[in-house]
């Protein structure tokens, strides 16, 4: 059943240009979610990082709205919302994304010993972040699906 | 996925940033295995055959070929009789929209979702300073890089928990890997390198670690970073 799931590992490359109008369609989710900034995508030619974000004022209906499958580059994502009191109470995941690789013999290596050490955050200023946004992406429109669902 | 490009000395007009963003959208129409009149879907109903390839995509397919090789037959654009050329096909894209930056300006930041090639120096005359996302928590950084002229990609899973299994075997091959962040010259090797050696598990920094020319920041789940021997060389002075 799972091993389903995996071979379906599909990637969807799809490229969602942002235009500055487009910008504030999933900004305030974002922010509704995790209350917390997220970085912002800009197309314009200035190294300007904008970092502001509007704070929604929807409520929903109460009830449980199970957002589209959505792909996370690793996989599928599909997210249920819990609203209760016109909130969102919780979030849950239907579809968690696999792997979709085979493992690999890795031979042994001369390896030196890696320096490893606990994360720590950073606070310095940067122009830009990497990380595998995929997942996030793939939850924003899956949530995004359901949230729309639970609107009045 | 959103799209993001910064060329802080302001020589690239709007309208050939949009030829660039056009690019990527045609990009996308080609390769998307969701899209129903892509050539990705073409080849999976077996309606392309593999004469009338495009010399592009022939030219991605190389790519690919050349990852399947270096990576022990561990990167394949073929998943159980399915073509999916993703895997090679963002860190592509990312690369042929620099070469159309280049021939404007020498200064310039473009990122896919999180993976990124940089070229010249930043707003701030100075090498680009790029942040490691926590895979924890996306609103934080664990660790500052300054890149010129070269590329980063992250591979992971910004959700914990989930299980990571051998399609061939069906045997779990763990969660312990979150985060793996790859530094090389080209994007296109930073993305496709990130992706095969994500999927090796812990084994994965160790691959890269083998590899000239490649440096790599691990997180695990234990939210432990291991990182190759000259990762620091690109750390920032904090």
């Amino acid at each position: 059943m799972l091993k389903k799931i995996i071979v379906t590992g599909f990637v969807l490359l799809t490229f969602v240009v942002y235009s500055i109008h487009q910008r504030g369609d999933t900004t305030p989710l974002v922010a509704q979610l995790s209350q917390t900034t997220m970085p912002n995508t800009t197309n314009t030619p200035s190294a300007s990082n904008n970092t502001t974000v509007s704070t929604p004022s929807t409520t929903y209906k109460d009830g449980n709205y199970t957002g589209s499958t959505a792909d996370a580059y690793y996989g599928y994502i599909q997210v249920r919302a819990i609203i209760s009191g016109g909130k969102i109470t919780d979030v849950q995941f239907l579809q968690h994304p696999n792997d979709r690789g085979t493992s690999v013999e890795i031979n042994n290596y001369a390896m030196p010993i890696l320096k490893q050490q606990a994360i720590q955050v950073q606070s310095a200023q940067v122009d830009g972040v990497s990380g595998a946004s995929d997942t996030s992406q793939a939850f924003i429109q899956s949530l995004g699906d359901a949230l729309q669902q639970a609107k009045a | 996925m959103p799209v993001t490009i910064m060329c802080p000395d302001g020589a690239i007009e709007g309208s050939e940033l949009e030829s660039i963003f056009d690019f990527l959208r045609d990009v996308d129409e080609k390769y998307s295995p969701y899209k129903d009149t892509s050539d990705v879907a073409n080849i999976n109903r077996k309606e392309l055959d593999e004469q009338n390839y495009s010399q592009e995509l022939k030219s991605i397919l190389e790519i690919a070929d050349k990852t399947k090789k270096e990576t022990d037959g561990y990167f394949d654009v073929w998943h159980n009789g399915t073509f999916d050329p993703s895997g090679i096909v963002k860190g592509w894209a990312i690369g042929q929209a620099a070469r159309l930056l280049r021939a404007h300006t020498s200064d310039f930041y473009i990122e896919i979702a999180g993976d990124i090639q940089v070229s010249g120096e930043s707003l701030s005359g100075k090498d680009w300073k790029i942040g490691i996302r926590n895979p924890f928590d996306r609103t934080q950084n664990i660790a500052v890089v300054e890149l010129s002229n070269s590329a980063i990609a992250t591979s992971g899973t910004a959700i914990r928990g989930q299980h990571i299994y051998n399609p061939k075997t069906d045997e779990p091959i763990g969660d312990e890997v979150v985060s793996l962040s790859v530094i090389t010259k080209d994007i296109v090797d930073a993305d496709r390198i990130a992706t095969a050696a994500f999927a090796m598990g812990p084994d994965g920094i160790k691959f890269i670690e083998s590899l000239d020319g490649y440096e790599a920041y691990m997180v695990d789940k234990n939210k432990m970073a291991t990182q190759t021997t000259n990762w620091h060389t690109y750390e920032a002075e904090s």
